[in-house]
């Protein structure tokens, strides 16, 4: 903090050099060279606003062209048939698979990251704790097409002892109901996102935790708190803004993951309301398994979907970010 | 009778009873051996329950134990505790399954063959083929996305710190924490859009516009944290022999932190390189070589991957064939991360003396 506050006012040089002899040339901007690389720099961000910018207006542009032609309702269809003449389609099925999905891979995600991240911090040996968060940051550098190869053909097969348990005992529920179809459904699918986006959660809520005052914890410690009421009156309260923004980075990812959702689910273009049971899509699954065969109707469609899928992500991330940042004034404050 | 001994017990020393320090391992050995009975008893065929019937043992044995000897509050402390390296293990168990049966069975048709040739017209359902086509259109993939996305990356972190104030670094700011959530497929749909737009046929260099854009924002980040480590005092003295601001940032900042900047650059790199979704839209695959990204569909690692598994109907060959590539994939991947760590660690800027 208090070096990016120097950092970003360090003195520009053309005030002082005024009184020494040195005063030629020493403005700062109105040198070449440093205009050259003024403009350089400023340019590339400009370039990265406006290559946001235009995400934004050549996908809303392409999605308008399909939404015009589209002669179901958008947002309620239960349909994705781009091929007819007139082509129908909507979107609710793959919004209803891409929240459930993520919402199951929270519900994993989140208590056992906070967990991970509690161990690193504040449990594992000092000699362990190092070697874990390495080994969960390798879990991060795995590439997605990877685990879903892995879910595929490892995590599905593994999964059906638990979906016939679930099914005999809560499957009364409904939402644990299993006809016995191989289980590429709603549940391996979060299971699998969950282990994808664990990592990042962890790393996010240590970084949190270790921020954590040592003097609240100490004086907890020394009112004969236990570990766990340390960390439950010391930290916790300290890092939940942190935690509840690691969880929406977390989420950004669940919603927008492609290949690990595609390769594991056998999409149906219906809703189900048990996770067990094969069926549904998510967004961004319906694009890559549907791009193949699309025409170029059939793609513009495709583009509307991701662009519901862009606004989607641009919200939780934007939630996630203006907590951190507020955050970061507040524990700047206090430091 | 018992109950007083027990509060003499602890009215005798100031700690009060407690188990002792091998307690966790017995509890966890006997709630292992258990769940094994349960499991062989119940005739249930899957590990993953019997892990978890274990795993409930052991948080319920703890508390039991512990609450009998030690009272409520160090029970609860314990089966926090034993929580915790329960959820430390449960991360662990997919992470060395996956590292495992891929190198199981990618090693099986992994050899110089299989990296040399291409698929060709090999049937999915044959052995035989390989992936030296997807390495070169990977290589070239990433490396024109890394030629793009790198200075880009660099040169806005160098904005944001050495030059940024005001409403517009604001904004960059801030779109870069946006871009980095942005996910991989929609970033392929952009590219995919002006192609569409222009009318034009997949080629390599299509997709690796895509990872560019996947790439910029990470570097930025990464690079802004390096940048704000360079000690201020460098840039003043350098400031005030006279030096110009850009030459300072050239001479000074950036060999200061040309460690870190490369750290980040190449995690990026690995990141990009695992990409599927923008190149599935964007490069198509292509199982002959095509050395020119800038002409026509190439074949990419991470789509080889994808291809091989979805497009075989369950063949044991193409199978083989995804492992071995994931195995080399992964291997890349694992590579660039320690690499870059290595210099991290190597040269690592020196913030104080």
């Amino acid at each position: 903090m208090d070096i990016s506050t120097q950092t970003t006012d360090a003195p520009p040089p053309s005030p002082e050099p005024t009184l020494s002899g040195q005063a030629r040339g020493a403005r700062g901007a109105t040198r070449p060279g440093d205009r050259v690389f003024l403009g350089l720099s400023r340019g590339s961000g400009i370039l990265l606003l406006v290559i946001m910018a235009a995400i934004a207006v050549f996908l809303t542009y392409r999605a308008s062209l399909a939404i015009s032609r589209d002669h179901g309702n958008f947002l309620t269809t239960f349909e994705w048939n781009t091929n007819l003449n007139p082509p129908v389609f909507g979107i609710a099925v793959l919004a209803f698979g891409t929240i459930v999905s993520s919402v199951v891979a929270m519900a994993i995600a989140v208590p056992i990251s906070v967990a991970i991240a509690l161990f690193i911090t504040h449990y594992a040996p000092r000699r362990l704790a190092g070697p874990v968060a390495y080994v969960i940051d390798l879990l991060a550098a795995v590439p997605s097409i990877v685990y879903g190869l892995w879910g595929a053909l490892v995590l599905v097969p593994h999964m059906t002892g638990l979906y016939g348990w679930l099914d005999r005992y809560l499957g009364w529920t409904g939402v644990f109901d299993w006809e016995g179809g191989a289980p590429r459904s709603m549940l391996t699918v979060g299971i699998l996102l969950a282990i994808m986006i664990l990592p990042i959660i962890t790393n996010v809520s240590r970084e949190v935790f270790r921020q954590v005052p040592q003097m609240h914890e100490e004086a907890a410690l020394a009112l004969g708190a236990t570990r766990w009421e340390v960390i439950r009156m010391a930290v916790l309260p300290f890092g939940r803004s942190g935690v509840i923004s690691a969880s929406m980075l977390g989420l950004g990812r669940a919603l927008g993951e492609t290949m690990a959702v595609a390769t594991v689910l056998s999409p149906t273009f219906d809703i189900q309301a048990s996770l067990l049971n094969p069926g549904g899509g998510t967004f961004a699954q319906n694009i890559a398994s549907k791009f193949s065969e699309a025409t170029q109707d059939g793609r513009d469609a495709l583009i509307a979907s991701g662009l519901v899928l862009f606004v989607i992500t641009l919200l939780v991330n934007g939630a996630a970010r203006a907590i951190i940042a507020r955050r970061k004034e507040y524990s700047g404050a206090n430091a | 009778m018992s109950t007083a001994s027990l509060a003499d017990k602890r009215a005798g020393s100031l700690r009060g009873a407690s188990l002792p320090k091998w307690s966790p391992w017995a509890i966890a050995a006997g709630s292992l051996v258990v769940a094994v009975g349960i499991g062989l008893a119940a005739g249930l065929d899957s590990k993953v329950q019997w892990g978890l019937i274990a795993a409930i043992l052991f948080v319920l044995g703890t508390f039991g134990v512990a609450a009998r000897v030690e009272g409520r509050r160090q029970a609860k402390d314990r089966v926090a505790t034993s929580l915790v390296w329960v959820a430390f293990l449960l991360a662990v168990v997919p992470l060395v399954s996956l590292i495992w049966v891929t190198v199981a069975r990618g090693v099986k048709v992994l050899d110089v063959y299989f990296l040399t040739h291409s698929m060709g017209v090999v049937a999915d359902s044959e052995p035989g083929g390989g992936i030296y086509a997807a390495i070169i259109g990977s290589l070239e993939q990433v490396g024109l996305a890394t030629l793009i996305g790198a200075p880009v990356g660099i040169l806005t972190a160098i904005y944001l710190v050495e030059y940024g104030r005001g409403r517009l670094a604001k904004a960059v700011t801030f779109f870069v924490d946006v871009m980095t959530g942005i996910p991989s497929i929609v970033a392929g749909l952009f590219i995919l859009s002006l192609m569409l737009i222009f009318k034009m046929q997949p080629f390599g260099f299509a997709g690796s516009l895509a990872l560019a854009i996947l790439m910029m924002p990470v570097v930025v980040r990464s690079t802004e944290e390096m940048l704000k480590l360079v000690p201020n005092e460098l840039r003043e003295a350098s400031l005030a022999l006279g030096v110009p601001k850009w030459r300072t940032i050239l001479k000074v900042v950036l060999p200061t932190s040309i460690g870190g900047i490369t750290t980040g650059v190449m995690l990026a790199v690995a990141r990009i390189a695992g990409e599927t979704a923008p190149v599935l839209l964007l490069v198509f695959g292509n199982p002959f070589i095509n050395n020119n990204p800038f002409e026509g569909a190439q074949a990419s690692l991470p789509l080889y991957i994808y291809q091989q598994y979805s497009q075989s109907a369950g063949a044991n060959a193409a199978y083989d064939r995804a492992w071995a590539a994931s195995l080399t994939l992964i291997a890349f991947v694992m590579i660039l991360n320690m690499v870059a760590r290595g210099i991290a660690r190597w040269k690592a800027p020196k913030t104080g003396r």
